[in-house]
């Protein structure tokens, strides 16, 4: 006994804290916030994507020309011709006029759908998580059978089902993107499940809602919205893809893909020209993938 | 051991004890993943029964896998039991005229051995401390007060530390978060499950240090769990010993450090480092591994291990009896039990042990 006690005798001098002190504490977001101003690639990238989407959104106020007026003598004019900087389509509307306002369209189709999967697959997948046990089985069995075709498959399959137009192809892309938003955040969600912080919250008697709010979504959210993000890009091409297939919006709509489809035969008549909406669809998914990876590594800080 | 000071809540008076626990017993399912049938059953914790007296430390020790962190999440209710009852100051938890599982987890808090993965490191440690009496109904404002005293009570500045989030403080730091935590609610009873085990040794010292303290400030009654046998004898008034789920030995810690009678006590503390060394050599070491909790030796669960054990440690479980009642020393041995067929039954542990 007397050793056990000369071991741990009362060890006098007190606590040092004010040598490792730092004058103000930093939250995790504001040291994330310092990690991104250091990263050129996601900052440029984020800077394109707010250009793109006020360009879309102030599309009236800018746009040089009626993208829906057609002329039959001024088709297929070539980018940097008086009038029209970027040149003009195959029925000679203007190219600017039209890549700004199908911004709106495609940007929509891009985002709206990963928006709602993000709502309903996160909500399922942090339930299944979170629940665990026969919940988790139900909503994760279900969600596999969804999962197990190709997006490009399924998004053909129930845009072919429902019938062209903007709505349904928006209504399919969610319907594509809920499962693999619902796998991610059931992943993340049971691995924080496990942690003792959540087992203290347990026994604290607080309710599972209480805990979820308060020490479940803080971490979960991040590593999710993250996923969703680079999800973004795919539902950019996938949107111009149904609309490419005639299943997505109808001419003389302007949106990317369908113009990219109608540019189509003129590829050896004006090369550039056809190519603008196909630059455009690869310009903004690339820097969402680019943004989602940036805002990754910078979330990743080991604490 | 000083007389803890009255305590209001106390219901049975300080003959009865805080914690009696009857029968507990948690079996894991091990499920073999495609079908879901059952692969294999882990007797994790097998039936215990012990109780906690108002205002001692009890220590339990064993070595890693015995079912220490699984009879702490079976108290605390994280996980339910398979059988058993436990009775808080003479109320049985979890039934309709006891006491309610969130009623008992006011009354009793839990400190985990991983000082980081035990704070949320989205909050600062202010909200993590005020999180518990806030879900109790305190105000917020009150509950933050009670955040920045118990973090001036566990020995760290409000005025420096509340705002910080966890992964700005040290280890020790951390732990004393934890404890902070854990006294929010202002629990009569602590079970710490390795609560010191991650930490250096000079602060390990100083966190022993402060629960004992606080141990006398608040007039708390601890659970005290570690594989460290130095430290279970510095803080315990009373040790329990397990053995793959089950309770082989329990008595004063005077009793179970000076006059171990189960085989596997005795070679536990021959493995300590400051004990006597006349004694080590007469014990035959601990060797191997603890057998595998899916499927436990019949009878006796330490007879694969034990020097002494003979046909009848194979056929019957030992019961745990008394061994000395001044001591409070009860022991799960058939040769402790006079008359149970073992050949040492008569002469008693010691002899056989010296022959
Ligand atoms: N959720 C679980 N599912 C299946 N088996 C489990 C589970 N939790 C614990 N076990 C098993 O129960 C046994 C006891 O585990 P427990 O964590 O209680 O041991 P311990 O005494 O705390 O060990 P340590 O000293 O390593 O912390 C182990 O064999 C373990 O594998
Ligand atoms: S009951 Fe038998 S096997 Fe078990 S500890 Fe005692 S002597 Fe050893
Ligand atoms: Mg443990």
């Amino acid at each position: 006994m007397a050793d056990a006690a000369a071991n741990f005798v009362r060890i006098a001098e007190p606590l040092g804290p004010a040598t490792e002190l730092s004058v103000k504490s930093r939250s995790y977001w504001s040291s994330v916030l310092g990690k991104l101003r250091r990263d050129p690639v996601t900052l440029t990238c984020a800077g394109i994507l707010v250009l793109i989407f006020l360009s879309a959104i102030f599309a009236p106020l800018i746009i040089p020309a009626d993208p829906y007026k057609t002329s039959m003598i001024r088709r297929l004019q070539a980018v940097g011709s008086p009038g029209n900087l970027l040149g003009t389509d195959e029925l000679g509307r203007d190219m600017i006029a039209r890549l700004i306002y199908g911004g709106r369209l495609s940007l929509l189709m891009g985002t709206l759908p990963v928006i709602n999967a993000l709502l309903i697959g996160g909500l399922l997948g942090v339930t299944a998580g979170f629940l665990g046990g026969r919940v988790n089985m139900l909503i994760m069995r279900t969600i596999d059978v969804f999962y197990a075709f190709p997006s490009v498959l399924l998004a053909i399959a129930i845009s072919g089902a429902l019938g062209a137009g903007l709505m349904n192809s928006i209504v399919a892309l969610t319907i594509v993107f809920i499962p693999p938003v619902a796998r991610v955040s059931e992943a993340v969600t049971t691995s924080v499940r496990g942690l003792d912080f959540v087992e203290a919250a347990r026994a604290s008697g607080a309710r599972s809602w209480t805990i979820i709010r308060v020490h479940i979504l803080g971490n979960v959210l991040g590593p999710i919205f993250i996923y969703a993000t680079g999800l973004i890009s795919v539902s950019i091409i996938l949107a111009s893809g149904l609309s490419f297939l005639g299943l997505g919006v109808k001419p003389p709509e302007p949106e990317w893909g369908l113009m990219l489809n109608t540019l189509r035969q003129s590829i050896w008549v004006n090369p550039v020209v056809a190519a603008l909406p196909g630059t455009m669809i690869f310009l903004t998914s690339i820097c969402f993938n680019l943004m989602s990876d940036g805002l990754r590594s910078a979330m990743d800080v080991k604490l | 051991m000083s007389p803890p000071p009255l305590d209001p809540r106390d219901r049975g008076g300080k003959a009865q004890p805080l914690l009696a626990v009857t029968g507990l017993k948690k079996y894991f399912h091990l499920k073999s993943g495609l079908l879901s049938s059952a692969a294999g059953v882990v007797q994790s914790v097998d039936g215990i029964s012990f109780t906690v007296r108002k205002g001692e430390t009890l220590g339990i020790v064993g070595e890693s896998g015995c079912g220490k962190s699984t009879t702490a999440r079976l108290l605390m209710r994280l996980i339910d039991p398979d059988a058993g009852e436990v009775i808080f100051d003479g109320e049985t938890i979890g039934t309709h005229d006891g006491m309610s599982i969130r009623e008992m987890r006011r009354n009793m808090q839990m400190v985990f051995q991983d000082s980081y993965a035990s704070l949320n490191p989205r909050l600062p440690i202010e909200e993590s401390i005020a999180f518990g009496p806030r879900v109790h109904g305190i105000p917020r404002a009150a509950a933050r007060e009670r955040a920045r005293s118990l973090l001036e009570q566990v020995g760290l500045d409000p005025n420096l530390y509340v705002r910080r989030y966890p992964h700005e403080l040290s280890g020790g730091q951390r732990q004393r978060v934890n404890i902070a935590r854990a006294l929010a609610l202002e629990p009569r009873l602590v079970i710490m499950d390795e609560a010191v085990s991650a930490l250096d040794k000079s602060v390990e010292a100083q966190v022993l240090n402060l629960l004992m303290d606080l141990k006398t400030n608040f007039g708390l009654t601890y659970i005290f769990i570690s594989h460290d046998l130095n430290v279970v004898q510095y803080m315990s008034d009373r040790v329990l010993v397990m053995y793959l789920g089950k309770l082989v030995e329990i008595g004063t810690v005077e009793a179970i450090y000076n006059r171990p009678r189960h085989p596997y006590t005795r070679a536990l503390l021959s493995a300590m480092p400051s004990m006597d060394p006349a004694r080590r050599t007469t014990q035959p070491p601990l060797t191997g591994d603890p057998p595998n909790p899916i499927n436990p030796p019949s009878g006796c669960r330490f007879r694969t291990r034990c020097a002494f054990a003979e046909e009848v440690c194979a056929r019957a479980e030992p019961k745990l009896v008394e061994s000395d009642e001044a001591t409070l020393h009860h022991v799960a041995c058939h040769m402790a039990i006079p008359g149970s067929g073992h050949s040492a039954a008569t002469r008693g542990i010691a002899e056989a042990a010296a022959s």
